[in-house]
């Protein structure tokens, strides 16, 4: 007769799967998972204690290392609160900067899950690909921000520097380059049998607990629910360009797979359109005072991350520092399912329900 | 950070490590009780920590009197300290390593060099706003140079157990440096209660001083910060509320639908959030959080099915806990606040009713102390599980100088 003992199994806090610091205790009963606890913390560099003593200019490099695969929508939600509280007009032409750089860099954050994931699951090859195409973005933002990854692009009223001559144009014709390379992965990948054998009803969950556990991002579209604060809130001008939010049923690693994928190409859409519509000219800082202070109050404001929603709070005396900053960093409140979802599943499926949740441990841990 | 006398933490044994843990723990509840008994001195509520602050009271001709004493104090000390160095150094009993003294020496050149650069600053200093901001910069710099200082000063101190007491100076630069050293001078305090206590007289003399000035500073920064911006402003942005907000019909169907469900006494507050995007905000009664929550979560009109958001706020007067809700069925939001209670931080845990709220009211436990009843799993979860404190209280003191 077969007999099994429950084993506990400690995964991370280094394991190249897990994507940075983060570590799960698994109790285990031969090969089936029948506890799971996440440890985090391994990375938290207390950015909120820090940012009471900073200025509000002082504290948009730090918010580059938190979500550090798509930099520049940690900058923008910053400032955006302090922009909300000021009730400060910004010039056009910094907004469309803004979307710019936002979209190239949803597109790069994707490109990085895309090719991380399948790495994880066993496919070498599609990471090469998709960081030959990542390294293009990250080439136009080193451009125009003078860094690779954390930016410090974005500044309370607009944006810190212009377009260099010719960018634009370097944007409107990397488009259609990602146009076809993305072709060429679902070519790839997103036929591939063996691949879809590994994500099919893997990690499944309802349209309820995606709802109760917080979820956002592509992690709540996947089940069916047509949320995305662009369309749904928008800020900056998103509401003047034409695009759609992917949403499938499912609520499985596939549906999120084919969710992400779907992103990039909208993405591109608004790059397409924002290129188009770029003014020629203009300010890219409105009028901000030399020292910025927001009216005593507080403010909470959303947007939308690829990860999901990334809000920030801020609550002010009306002095040159916050007097309590708070960001809701999407990564953490997604990760919570994390637990439910593994009770009951094999072991060899952990590395596909924790790569599709699409985590950065920079921004759960904070 | 190495204390001559000590051994390092790592290089203790665990009695050793518990023990020290122990003092440290009651050094800190000491400082703490005396900190309290200090503010309680001061006759507002208000704590300000702002070091700089008591100099914009001051006349010009203050002001530039106190540069000059400051500067004039730079001199001395680091006169001071270079005989202290001397003497250490011929001191065979003195344990303290090469790299540590140049490391010291050069903090101290580093600080004075700033503090001539502060003063220059202070001197081109004018009336604009521009030099306001000058102003501040100069100050906030000088303000760190005191900290460099009476650090390396606590450092000497603790070090050679001397009495090198700076006698004579004018009380504001003592205020200031009291204000912004009290961190470091805990630290020094600690090291010593774990080195033997051997100093212990002049360790009570000095905190006693400390005490008296921290006092001082805070009622001072709170008079300025009364008159500056008009006391506290938690609820400042009801006064905008000039022309009506788009969410005011909202706001006023949800405060109908709770007072007709739940009864009149239910709500402590409610208004539109008029910096946060107009957001209606209701603020529910301690007692009744819950309950209220759960109306929110569960009646057909409201159905906020989704929780954004939460966090705590110390606002030193009280604590706060803030949430987002969405519905998703309505396409509304609300921020539902309830005030909790400073030193009996504790409330209901709302995880029966959003899943998702287990980890952010663990987060809020972690890093402000408040006790969530009810939460299935209540423990740290971003800080390490034994550390000491919780760092996002405003009367946060590190007990572990390494970190």
């Amino acid at each position: 007769m077969i007999r099994t003992e429950e084993m506990l199994l400690n995964v991370g806090p280094q394991h190249p799967s897990t994507h940075g610091v983060f570590r799960i205790v698994l109790k285990i009963d031969g090969e089936i998972i029948t506890d799971a606890t996440p440890v985090i913390g391994y990375l938290h560099r207390g950015t909120e204690k820090l940012a009471e003593d900073l200025q509000y200019t002082q504290i948009i490099p730090y918010t580059d290392r938190m979500d550090y695969l798509s930099a520049m929508t940690n900058n923008y939600v910053i400032c955006h609160a302090v922009e909300t509280m000021m009730d400060m007009e910004i010039p056009d032409r910094a907004e469309y900067l803004r979307v710019l750089v936002m979209e190239l860099g949803r597109v790069a954050s994707h490109l990085v899950w895309f090719g991380t994931y399948l790495l994880d699951i066993g496919a070498l090859s599609p990471f090469l690909y998709a960081f030959r195409e990542r390294e293009m973005i990250i080439n136009l933002l080193n451009e125009i921000s003078g860094a690779r990854l954390t930016f410090n692009y974005m500044r309370v009223g607009g944006v810190k520097w212009d377009a260099p001559d010719g960018w634009i144009e370097k944007v409107r014709e990397f488009v259609p380059h990602m146009r076809k390379e993305l072709a060429g992965y679902h070519d790839l990948v997103s036929g591939n049998e063996i691949f879809l054998n590994r994500v099919h009803d893997v990690g499944t969950y309802s349209k309820e607990d995606a709802l109760a556990y917080s979820l956002s991002g592509a992690n709540l579209r996947c089940t069916g629910v047509d949320w995305d604060l662009r369309k749904q809130e928008p800020y900056s001008i998103y509401d003047r360009f034409n695009f759609n939010v992917p949403v499938t049923e499912k609520g499985d690693a596939w549906s999120r797979y084919q969710c992400r994928m779907a992103e990039i190409e909208e993405s591109l859409k608004i790059v397409e359109q924002a290129v188009e519509q770029f003014p020629s000219e203009g300010a890219i800082m409105a009028k901000v005072p030399r020292i910025i202070k927001p009216p005593a109050g507080e403010t909470y404001v959303r947007i939308e991350s690829p990860r999901g929603e990334i809000g920030c709070y801020i609550a002010s005396k009306g002095k040159k520092e916050p007097y309590r900053l708070k960001f809701r960093r999407p990564s953490f409140y997604n990760l919570q399912i994390l637990s439910k979802l593994l009770k009951g599943e094999n072991i060899a499926n952990l590395i596909t329900i924790l790569g599709g949740i699409d985590i950065v441990l920079g921004e759960v841990d904070g | 950070m190495s204390n001559d006398q000590e051994k390092p933490f790592s290089e203790m044994t665990e009695a050793e490590k518990a023990e020290a843990k122990r003092k440290a723990i009651e050094e800190a509840k000491r400082k703490a009780a005396e900190k309290k008994a200090a503010k309680e001195a001061g006759d507002s509520g208000e704590v300000e920590a702002t070091g700089g602050q008591p100099q914009n009271e001051m006349t010009e001709e203050e002001k530039s009197e106190a540069k000059r004493k400051a500067v004039e104090e730079a001199k001395r000390k680091a006169a001071e300290r270079k005989s202290a160095k001397e003497a250490e150094d011929s001191n065979a009993a003195s344990e303290a390593s090469g790299e540590d003294e140049k490391a010291k020496a050069k903090a101290a050149a580093v600080a004075k060099a700033k503090a001539a650069a502060a003063a220059k600053k202070k001197a081109a200093g004018g009336e604009t706003s521009e030099a306001s901001g000058e102003d501040e910069k100069a100050k906030a710099k000088a303000a760190a140079v005191a900290k460099a200082k009476a650090a390396t000063a606590a450092k000497k101190k603790a070090a050679s157990g001397e009495t090198s007491e700076a006698s004579g100076e004018d009380e504001k630069a003592k205020a200031k440096a009291a204000a912004v050293a009290k961190a470091k001078a805990a630290a020094a305090a600690k090291k010593k209660a774990a080195g033997g206590g051997a100093t212990g007289s002049g360790d009570d003399e000095k905190s006693k001083a400390i005490a008296a000035a921290k006092a001082k500073a805070k009622a001072a920064a709170a008079a300025k910060s009364k008159t500056a911006t008009g006391g506290p402003a938690a609820n400042d942005s009801e006064a905008f509320e000039e022309k009506p907000s788009p969410n005011q019909p909202i706001l006023d169907k949800y405060v109908k639908v709770i007072k007709d469900n739940l009864g009149e006494e239910i709500l402590e507050d409610s208004y539109i959030n008029r910096l946060g995007k107009d957001v209606p905000t209701l603020v529910a009664k301690r007692e009744s959080y819950y309950k209220l929550a759960e109306f929110l979560r569960y009646n057909e009109q409201l159905y906020f099915e989704y929780l954004s958001e939460l966090h705590g706020t110390d606002f030193e007067t009280h604590m706060e806990i803030y949430s987002h809700l969405y519905s998703y069925k309505n396409q509304q939001s609300v921020a539902l606040k309830v005030k909790v209670d400073r030193d009996q931080p504790e409330v209901a845990s709302l995880t029966p009713l959003w899943a998702g709220a287990n980890w952010p009211e663990r987060e809020a436990y972690d890093l402000l102390g408040i006790r969530f009843t009810g939460h299935p799993n209540l423990t740290r979860i971003l800080m390490s599980d034994d550390w000491v404190g919780h760092p996002m209280r405003k009367d946060y003191e590190p007990y572990d100088v390494e970190v």
